[in-house]
């Protein structure tokens, strides 16, 4: 057989094709569930690792409910709207105009105290990266953070993924009275800024897209903040009064200079 | 075949898995290979995961395209070779992602990256296309290895100079390096210092090793 014929090597690389396409149809529907299944049960388990609470991936699925006691889906403007927040995929959701997306919120309760979960996804150096934020009652004290990457590289940006990074997350604030500053993650961070933790050399670029992350996907939350914490609106509303009234006199003191 | 004539583990057999070790090391000697000893030595861990892939993935690949190599029209030989380690390395990344999710996420993209290592379709051409399964299966191991301690010794130096620490075990922090001024090296973790670190092992092995040296 003349194996270098034109038909033949047109036949054998349509065979080929043919019998490769089966086998990889085969094996992504054979193998399909258990890895969404191991997708879901990780999503359990880094909710629940950023409220401190240490579980296998196996374990979280009867652990979460003792923990999440709430699960919401609110808007851009702050209002509960309907949906299984579990379900909602924050990679399309982004893609979505701001005012459309579905924003979704996780309510813990952990040792009696209310931990509020926000969920955030955001872009690395190579793909992806994503984690959650638990805030504290207070919704301006990080409870913990935790964050992971689809294909950061190994020792650099995915380091995010490890304690050394995730920990000092924790105790950072997200408002400097009431302007929303965020945590950013910077070169060299003084232990005592309030809003900024250390980078990881090497990995700048993972380190600028977590900064970006928390800012954008917790900005979103900010109107739902508010209508939680009536206290920093009315105070919020005390500021615009009272920088109004600044700008009045002023205005009438750059008046009255000008009739003289 | 002719393997059936001698023994499975004759003295040329056993050469098939020492040679690559040594004296014709693929990343070594020749110099194949590079891009991945580069991306994935910052770490020991990564490094031996990917160790191990790209010794069942040359095995397997090699084996297949021996069997096949009767039949392989040469005009799209290299194309059937590039699709034979696709397949595989599809497989291995659907089989890791269902049943071993902690391995699939140590290896990442690296699973990806075993279908463009030259190692893989160098043997595959160079081997695989002219023996018989059982050669090119002793083959594939010798040559993984040969990938393999490069890969470990990179990455053991790497992560030992670069952040102090084997496996993420804080070794230089145990024995208390960091108390008498010793600081980590930052840029053991950047990707030139495992070209220089790759450079420093061909030295020393053409130190040890004077066949090596081209004869001027």
């Amino acid at each position: 057989m003349d194996v270098n014929k034109n038909s033949y090597t047109l036949g054998f690389a349509a065979i080929m094709v043919i019998i490769v396409a089966a086998l990889l149809s085969v094996a992504a529907i054979v193998f399909k569930e258990p890895q969404e299944r191991n997708v879901e049960l990780e999503k359990k388990q880094n909710i629940l690792k950023s409220v401190a609470v240490e579980v296998s991936r196996e374990e979280s699925e009867t652990v979460y409910y003792n923990f999440i006691k709430e699960e919401l889906v609110i808007d851009s403007k702050g209002e509960i709207k309907e949906g299984i927040a579990f379900d909602v995929d924050l990679a399309k959701e982004l893609k979505k105009d701001i005012s459309e997306q579905k924003l979704p919120l996780y309510i813990a309760e952990v040792g009696g105290e209310k931990k509020y979960i926000i969920p955030l996804r955001g872009k690395g150096l190579w793909g992806p990266i994503w984690g959650f934020i638990a805030l504290n009652e207070d919704l301006n004290t990080v409870y913990g953070a935790i964050f992971d990457h689809k294909g950061e590289t190994p020792g650099l940006g995915a380091e995010i993924n490890t304690g050394n990074f995730q920990i000092p997350f924790a105790g950072k604030t997200i408002f400097e009275g009431i302007e929303f500053i965020s945590i950013s993650v910077i070169k060299s961070a003084e232990e005592d800024n309030m809003h900024a933790v250390n980078g990881i050399s090497g990995g700048t670029i993972t380190s600028n897209g977590v900064s970006d992350m928390i800012k954008e996907r917790l900005e979103r939350y900010l109107p739902y903040f508010e209508n939680q914490n009536p206290e920093t609106k009315i105070e919020k509303e005390v500021k615009i009064i009272f920088s109004d009234s600044t700008l009045t006199d002023s205005l009438t003191k750059i008046q009255e200079e000008s009739y003289e | 075949m002719s393997n059936k004539k001698e023994a499975l583990f004759s003295k040329k057999n056993k050469k098939l898995i020492s040679d690559p070790l040594n004296d014709n090391n693929p990343i070594t000697i020749q110099v194949l290979g590079i891009c991945s000893a580069l991306a994935i030595t910052v770490q020991l861990k990564p490094a031996i995961v990917m160790a191990i892939s790209v010794l069942f993935v040359l095995s397997v690949a090699n084996v297949l395209i021996s069997l096949m190599r009767h039949l392989i029209p040469s005009r799209i030989r290299i194309i059937v070779q590039l699709v034979v380690i696709a397949t595989l390395v599809i497989l291995v990344d659907q089989v890791l992602k269902a049943y071993v999710y902690d391995v699939s996420k140590e290896l990442s993209v690296f699973v990806g990256l075993i279908i463009t290592n030259c190692i893989i379709m160098g043997r595959l051409e160079a081997f695989g296309m002219a023996n018989g399964p059982w050669k090119s299966f002793l083959d594939g191991i010798g040559n993984s290895f040969g990938y393999a301690w490069i890969l470990i010794a990179v990455a053991f130096f790497r992560e030992l100079l670069g952040s102090g620490t084997l496996f993420g075990y804080p070794v230089l922090e145990k024995i208390g390096l960091y108390n008498l001024g010793y600081e980590n090296n930052g840029m053991m973790i950047l990707p030139p210092m495992a070209l220089i670190t790759v450079g420093i092992i061909i030295w020393i092995q053409r130190i040890k090793n004077k066949d090596l040296v081209e004869s001027k």
